[in-house]
């Protein structure tokens, strides 16, 4: 699955996109947070705070407890500051 | 979308998220110019603040592809809600110094209230729902911090549920 992050969490990260293989186990956005944060630091501190941490799928609003199922890209950022 | 589309006419709605700046004045022209159902033709235009002369620019970094389909469904939204003879909405990236313009939405419709009513509703949902981010370039050369999301803006936005 294509990742991409923006803004801190771009910055937390050190990168503006990867291709991720998601475990087995995984079936949320919020396991796939805690599956990469148990696996790097640098990910548990970019996850870190999931209260202003927010995800599109495929380019739409979801929560984290929503299924990655089907899904080809996942987007994390903090909350929009746009207008 | 179940919803049914407005009977009077199809609007379909101007999009433009774009580095360069825009002509507020073309912009309005564009709704209103060559037809006479037009009664109301608000504007809104956002500009970068200086903070007390502390700023040197806003950066605003965008998620190519989500800004112009979420700004979408916000209008999409709008023109079900009310009954509009035209949208605009331009939203800017990157870098921009203070007193530019940022974001513009131009409502337009037979009557007032549609049009600043539904201008006021863009604007609250650009601000929570459309992937844009600001962070500010200072004067004193430090490159600053990513601005932080309001509090006040979540309660604007939930304003239109209680409708």
């Amino acid at each position: 699955m294509l990742i991409k992050y923006f803004a801190s969490i771009r910055e937390r990260v050190g990168r503006e996109e990867e291709r991720i293989e998601i475990p087995a186990s995984v079936t949320t956005i919020a396991e796939l947070l805690d599956d990469l944060a148990g696996r790097d630091e640098t990910y548990a501190f970019a996850f870190g705070d999931r209260e202003t941490l927010r995800a599109a799928l495929d380019q739409m609003h979801v929560e984290l407890d929503t299924p990655l199922a089907g899904a080809s890209e996942l987007a994390l950022f903090p909350p929009m500051t746009g207008g | 979308m179940t919803a049914p589309l407005s009977p009077l006419s199809p609007v379909l709605p101007r999009i433009l998220v774009q580095s360069e700046d825009f002509d507020l004045a073309a912009e309005c022209d564009r709704l209103s110019q060559g037809r006479q159902d037009v009664g109301a033709l608000v504007s809104f235009v956002g500009l970068c603040r200086d903070e007390g002369g502390r700023l040197a620019a806003l950066e605003l970094e965008h998620y190519p592809g989500m800004a112009e389909t979420e700004i979408g469904r916000i209008a999409s939204q709008a023109l079900e809600r009310w009954p509009l003879t035209g949208l605009t909405v331009i939203h800017r990236h990157g870098k921009i110094a203070p007193g530019a313009q940022i974001v513009l939405v131009v409502a337009a419709s037979s009557h007032r209230r549609a049009a600043f009513e539904a201008a006021d509703f863009l604007m609250d949902f650009l601000k929570t729902r459309a992937p844009f981010w600001k962070k500010e370039h200072l004067r004193d050369g430090s490159s600053g911090t990513w601005v932080e999301a309001k509090a006040v803006d979540d309660r604007d936005a939930e304003r239109w549920d209680q409708r």
